[in-house]
């Protein structure tokens, strides 16, 4: 008993006298974490595009080569790339544009109970499951749904053909075109927007917006020279959110839209149904790179300075 | 059911090369049961009453053998040979490309039907079937098959059932004056090109493609060409079942290939759909239970495989699932819910139209050589690309 005592005593004081050993056991299990299971079964994945598959056998031939990496650039995966890329970017400066207004009056004008309705409202979408929602916007996007219903309500249904019969954004209706899909997308991230733009707009000091107009700026200019650049690394960091999310969700594209595939689409597809590993693997790099091109001009614009 | 349809190519070609299983020690006579009984099974193929009070075919077994049946589900061919690979369980019901794999594998044993007195019964077209019978020896018990049929809107088609798949791979006016375009469905799986070249062995004979599923490159690519015009007329390719249906419903959609799940459960839902299998034939899918080589309860699964063809549940689960019982008589004798209207509605008497389902490899039985299946996956990305 008083051996287990002084034992107990004994690590306690070494730990008290050497703080640096307490931080490394503590720091141990988290590092251990993140570099085994985190990023080694990422490098383990990424090693994997580094090989071929056999034209003949369809076997994994464990030779580096940068061969599946000039698959990559075969037209169709070309089309999946940009695709991908450009649904992600215009969601991005959607979600922007729909979210700057939204976080402008929470930030602004909403006080006390309504700022509480204001986080619930933003909140409240993310606590449902994700594919209830993305299931309810099929349906309100169907040929028969309820959009469709209200334009012919409106007598407008002209209108949406005239729109559905744009080659590229439309489609035999809504559901099933690349409109579609950018809606959902959008509806689906753009609380990861929201957020980020409120918090930057709050720490905009009122002062400064009242300086500017007291030295006659007009809103706009106000808005331009002022408001804007102090919100910016907020909607940066919202467009990361919003920008990585698309880049890489594999369901909506799925569920809604023209079955043309995304990168998700792709390496789910190509590693598990294919058996072709190292070309998921070249897919899954691409948004590495990507983000990795992203975040650096992200941090150039001064999104992590608050951090 | 769309799950047997994924797989990788890459066990498949491995053991197209290779077939030479080693005979594992097979039961020779049947004892006790052991108590228990785990199987991997595609959903909605062993029910014991908790979905729906009516299906059962579990509950009935456990109190005659006092074997527990535990079910581990599993939504892939992949899945099944992994979790049979990992081992801990008895039995399986594979599918076409996963049965032979796991048999390449050794990972399932022989099974010795003298053993299951109701072997007899079994369908004849299905004893011997090449997804479980090979080199002689048999590994498993056959279970369910199906057809992969034309569904399509009773009100677009009136009484008249359309005759050939044409309605979904190229552009025509329906019956209700309108075109289809932007009106049909494909799936969205690879082995959809294996109708497309099904479709070509009656249109395009001079290609002289034997099996839809060991296609040269110049059948390959009058295939990919005719889907090249499909996609032209598909809004959207249908990749879950609960999809499909919702896009019959709510999309007008008028046909589509699909199997005689979705078409049963839209019946039960009221809406005007119909299916069909055309003048070409149809593809199709066909599933064994299979006995794990370790199997910790040889005794309890040989009563199970016995279960599945002397009981209800052959009957019962071609209901459920809108497949046909291996066994012919579970259509008839009433000891289920089954009639032989639904066995005919579910396509039983299309056997001999079907291609079943298997995985394309280069070094194919009826031409030298073929293209595999990575490459249909690839390709199929391409097509619906609109490449």
């Amino acid at each position: 008993m008083s051996e287990a005592v002084s034992l107990s005593g004994r690590a306690s004081d070494t730990l008290w006298r050497r703080p640096r050993f307490l931080l490394a056991l503590l720091l141990v299990p988290p590092v251990l974490w993140l570099g085994i299971v985190y990023l080694g079964s990422l490098f383990a994945l990424l090693a994997q595009s580094f090989f071929s598959i056999d034209e003949f056998s369809g076997l994994i031939n464990y030779e580096l080569t940068l061969k599946t990496y000039k698959e990559l650039f075969r037209p169709s995966n070309m089309d999946i790339l940009l695709r991908t890329v450009a649904m992600a970017s215009a969601v991005t400066v959607a979600a922007a544009i729909v979210a700057f207004p939204i976080a402008y009056y929470a930030a602004r004008y909403a006080k006390g109970r309504w700022k509480a309705v204001f986080y619930l409202g933003v909140m409240l979408p993310l606590w449902s499951s994700y594919l209830v929602k993305v299931y309810s916007w099929k349906l309100i996007l169907a040929k028969e749904g309820i959009l469709n219903w209200l334009f012919e309500t409106l007598h407008l249904s002209w209108l949406l053909q005239a729109y559905l019969s744009v080659p590229g954004i439309g489609g035999n209706s809504l559901s099933v075109s690349w409109t579609g899909t950018f809606l959902v997308f959008l509806y689906v991230w753009l609380p990861f927007m929201i957020l980020p733009v409120q918090a930057s707009l709050e720490r905009v000091p009122a002062t400064m917006l009242e300086a500017s107009s007291d030295m006659g700026a007009r809103p706009g200019q106000t808005f331009r020279y002022v408001l804007f650049p102090l919100a910016l690394p907020g909607i940066v960091a919202g467009s990361i959110f919003t920008f990585s999310l698309t880049l890489g969700d594999y369901i909506i594209p799925q569920i809604v839209g023209t079955s043309a595939r995304m990168i998700g689409q792709a390496v789910y597809q190509f590693q598990g149904t294919a058996g072709n590993i190292p070309l998921a693997a070249a897919f899954a790099v691409v948004p590495i790179v990507v983000m990795g091109v992203y975040l650096t001009i992200s941090k150039r614009m001064g999104a992590f300075d608050a951090l | 059911m769309k799950n047997i349809l994924k797989s990788t190519s890459a066990f498949g070609l491995a053991l197209a090369v290779t077939i030479q299983p080693v005979a594992a020690q097979m039961l020779t006579e049947l004892g006790d049961g052991e108590g228990e009984l785990n199987i991997v099974a595609w959903p909605g193929y062993i029910e014991r009453g908790e979905t729906v009070p009516d299906f059962d075919w579990v509950t009935g077994f456990e109190e005659a053998t006092g074997c527990m049946v535990k079910v581990k589900t599993a939504n892939t061919s992949d899945e099944m040979v992994a979790l049979m690979n990992e081992g801990g369980f008895d039995l399986v019901t594979a599918s076409g490309d996963a049965s032979l794999r796991m048999i390449a594998g050794n990972r399932v044993q022989p099974v010795n039907i003298d053993l299951i007195p109701s072997w007899n019964e079994i369908d004849d077209r299905l004893k011997q079937a090449p997804w479980h019978y090979v080199d002689d020896t048999q590994y498993g018990v056959p279970y369910m098959w199906g057809p992969n049929v034309l569904m399509y809107n009773t009100e677009v088609f009136g009484d008249a059932a359309p005759e050939s798949w044409s309605v979904v791979f190229e552009e025509t006016t329906l019956p209700d004056g309108s075109s289809n375009k932007g009106r049909v469905q494909a799936y969205d799986g690879p082995i959809h090109i294996a109708d497309a070249a099904l479709y070509l062995m009656t249109h395009q004979p001079e290609l002289g493609i034997e099996t839809p599923y060991e296609l040269n490159q110049e059948q390959y690519d009058a295939a990919l060409d005719l889907l090249r015009g499909q996609r032209e007329l598909v809004g959207r390719y249908w990749h879950d079942a609960f999809i499909q249906i919702d896009d019959f419903k709510n999309e007008g959609m008028a046909a589509s290939g699909s199997w005689p799940f979705q078409v049963n459960l839209l019946q039960g839902d009221d809406q005007p759909v119909a299916s069909t299998i055309p003048v070409e034939g149809a593809t199709g899918w066909a599933d064994t239970t299979m006995m794990h080589v370790d199997a910790a309860n040889p005794n309890c699964s040989y009563m199970w495989m016995e279960h599945t063809l002397s009981s209800n549940l052959m009957s019962d689960l071609s209901v459920w699932f809108g497949a046909n019982p291996a066994v012919l008589a579970a259509c008839t004798d009433g000891r289920g819910m089954q009639t032989a209207e639904g066995c005919t509605t579910n396509g039983l008497d299309d056997f001999e139209r079907i291609s079943f389902w298997q995985t394309p490899v280069t070094q194919c039985e009826s031409q030298g050589e073929c293209v595999p299946y990575y490459r249909w996956v690839s390709d199929y990305i391409g097509v619906i690309g609109g490449r």
